[in-house]
């Protein structure tokens, strides 16, 4: 392959994938993402390769394994295009009767199909699934549609644009002023300003500079980054690229949970398949920028998601955090200063840099720009991840797109920001969800994690859970010894409201 | 404490340094394709690591200590892992993990005498979606309940003699 060194060597080969493309081939789509897979979703795209393939059907229709749709709740998710004919709950013995009636004849097969609980109503389109259909899919959007082991598939939906646009109309101070002017803050749940955190990285003394993805989900009950690292690994290169040029940066480490093998492996074919395009590696875009980026995996410490951490592991030590006053940004991996963001963050980048920082703004509320995505989880019906606009109220979150709680069963606290968040109890369902609103409620956006409660679920039980856990997960180091002691007074802190709930 | 030493391979463990250019920031990495191999740390392999890196044993002992991901004693054959995060909680995977324990008769973080089963609790697997959840090797096992355990044993092992 040649490698791609203009913006018109890109546009170029879109347009022939394009042109080669027939949108109205049927086409079936496998969700093989970790939720979907556990259920035997590798089983059912087997089944329909075998199908396929029986029958003739090789150049008259297309199949693709997609990333995760986010829907696992009703895994494993098929959806077959062009109509988006949306089936779920799909078992291997579905797969012939599905290739004879929907993808030759476009009948469809009415036990598949998703029926509305509230109503019984049957839905035939995945947009029109009231769990997707109340979204604003931004980041999450492709996850669904593209083959994350194919780059080609990611430059269809102009993967890389942003990248030749970055590199060669916008000088390093456009591309840091714009994503400061968009408002993008760290997704992984500090909430920092992204563009002011990638000035100061810029403006620290030193030739040596480094950026880091921070996939290294800890937090209990939230899965958003695997699913993208899964699912569309390419737009958090393409991110990373872009920081990378702007910051002065030239190498690039990944930090992933190595609980997630799949993500890991999805992120490698990404890396390998971008340096074959040349948008990783030297003289990107012949703009004399070089740069690649290395994969680490995590070694199961859940303390390696903080910064100063998770520099330390990739340095090959033990994972301890270090005094806050050391600013990453100045001294990070090896003392050279290091902007480290976590995954979607990086994957918003993209869309900042093709569609403006006025456009992004006008998503989201005042001080929380964008869209933020949650793992919907617990004693809720849709369990799934979700993203909305911020500012979303919670009830909308867990009614409307969750479908309400479990069995019929009385709402009491939704739990956020992970262990050291908070529990939100009903009183405040229509809290607007966003950075401030959460902290202001005594909770956090942490890393987006919504676990519902019911009614059946004891309040003192979860405070004692949560106790344990925190217990659990720093008790590995001495110098975590003290954040122990504050996890313990805050753990008490919740207990005592809980109580009065 | 005591280590056990298990025979020393050392050529293995040298492809393995080898093929990370003997850097010493890639111990963690290092460490973990030995885990991988050996399903644990064993002791020879760690003085060789530290030798080979020159890296001090304090910090190879440290770092193999510090990360849950690296075991000092052998492990058994298929490793059992519930989640215990709050998704899994909340929906009572507490409840699958003390079925285990009972029906194994072994605690969390213990390997069965005969080297078949290692049980642990890990704190979220990120498939929350599907709570509770365990995995058995890289296979997942979605809405468990205890009295799915027996079951779950039974196909472990019965796939196990068909291999």
């Amino acid at each position: 392959m040649k490698k791609i060194r203009t913006p018109q060597e890109l546009e170029a080969l879109r347009n022939s994938l394009l042109q080669r493309r027939d949108t109205n081939k049927p086409c079936v789509r496998v969700c093989l993402g970790t939720g979907c897979r556990a259920r035997g979703s590798l089983d059912v795209a087997k089944a329909f390769a075998n199908e396929v393939k029986r029958q003739g059907l090789e150049i008259q229709v297309e199949r693709k394994q997609t990333g995760c749709h986010g829907f696992c709740e009703r895994g494993p998710v098929v959806v077959i295009g062009p109509k988006e004919i949306f089936y779920q709950r799909v078992k291997q013995r579905d797969v012939p009767e599905i290739v004879s009636k929907t993808l030759l004849n476009g009948e469809v097969v009415d036990r598949l199909l998703y029926a509305n609980p509230a109503t019984g109503q049957k839905v035939l389109y995945e947009y029109e699934v009231p769990f997707y259909k109340k979204q604003t899919r931004l980041v999450l959007a492709n996850n669904g549609t593209i083959d994350p082991t194919n780059i080609l598939d990611y430059i269809a939906i102009r993967g890389y644009q942003a990248l030749a646009k970055a590199i060669k109309t916008m000088s390093c101070e456009e591309i840091i002023d714009t994503v400061e002017k968009s408002g993008l803050r760290g997704l992984g749940g500090g909430g920092f300003p992204t563009g002011r955190k990638w000035r100061l990285c810029r403006e620290a003394p030193g030739n040596i500079k480094f950026v880091i993805g921070n996939g290294d989900e800890g937090d209990p009950g939230a899965f958003s980054d695997r699913s993208l690292m899964e699912g569309n690994p390419h737009s958090i290169l393409e991110g990373m690229i872009i920081g990378a040029y702007a910051i002065g940066a030239n190498q690039g480490y990944l930090y992933v949970r190595a609980e997630y093998p799949l993500a890991l492996k999805h992120l490698q074919i990404a890396i390998d398949q971008a340096r074959e395009y040349g948008f990783l590696g030297k003289n990107i875009f012949n703009s004399g920028f070089d740069f690649d980026i290395r994969i680490n995996r995590g070694g199961g410490a859940f303390v390696c998601g903080e910064s100063s951490a998770l520099v330390a592991s990739i340095e090959g030590k033990m994972g301890e955090p270090r005094a806050k006053y050391i600013h990453t940004v100045e001294r990070g991996l090896w003392n050279k200063p290091t902007n480290l963001n976590n995954v979607k963050t990086w994957a918003n980048v993209p869309f900042i840099i093709n569609n403006g920082a006025d456009w992004y703004g006008k998503i989201g509320t005042e001080k929380s720009k964008g869209t933020g995505i949650f793992s919907l989880v617990g004693k809720v019906n849709n369990t799934g991840l979700v993203e909305i606009p911020m500012g979303t109220p919670l009830r909308q979150v867990i009614y409307d797109i969750g479908g309400g709680i479990l069995g019929g069963k009385k709402f009491k606290a939704v739990q956020t920001g992970g262990p050291s968040g908070g529990c939100i109890p009903e009183k405040l369902l229509d809290l607007p969800v966003d950075f401030e609103k959460l902290t202001e409620a005594g909770s956090m956006m942490g890393s987006g994690g919504m676990i519902v409660m019911d009614e059946d679920t004891c309040m003192v039980d979860v405070a004692r859970y949560f106790l344990d856990l925190l217990m659990w997960l720093d008790i590995s180091s001495t110098s975590c010894r003290m954040n122990l002691v504050v996890n313990v007074f805050l753990a008490v802190k919740e207990l005592k409201e809980c109580l009065r709930l | 404490m005591e280590m056990p030493e298990g025979i020393p391979e050392y050529s293995k463990v040298d492809k393995i340094i080898e093929s990370y250019s003997c850097e010493k920031s890639a111990l963690i990495a290092i460490l973990q394709e030995i885990e991988n191999l050996y399903g644990y740390l064993p002791a020879w392999a760690l003085r060789h690591v530290s030798e080979k890196l020159g890296v001090s044993m304090i910090q190879v002992y440290g770092v193999a200590s510090f990360y849950d991901a690296f075991h000092l004693t052998p492990r058994g054959k298929h490793l059992i892992r519930v989640c215990l995060g709050t998704a899994c909680y909340l929906r009572g995977s507490a409840r699958v993990l003390e079925a285990f324990e009972a029906e194994l008769g072994i605690k969390d973080g213990e390997t069965t005498p005969d080297l078949e089963f290692s049980l642990q609790s890990v704190r979220c697997l990120g498939a929350c979606a599907l709570a509770p959840v365990m995995v058995v090797g890289e296979r997942y096992f979605d809405k468990m309940t205890p009295t799915k355990v027996h079951s779950v044993l039974k196909r472990v092992q019965s796939r196990n003699e068909k291999d």
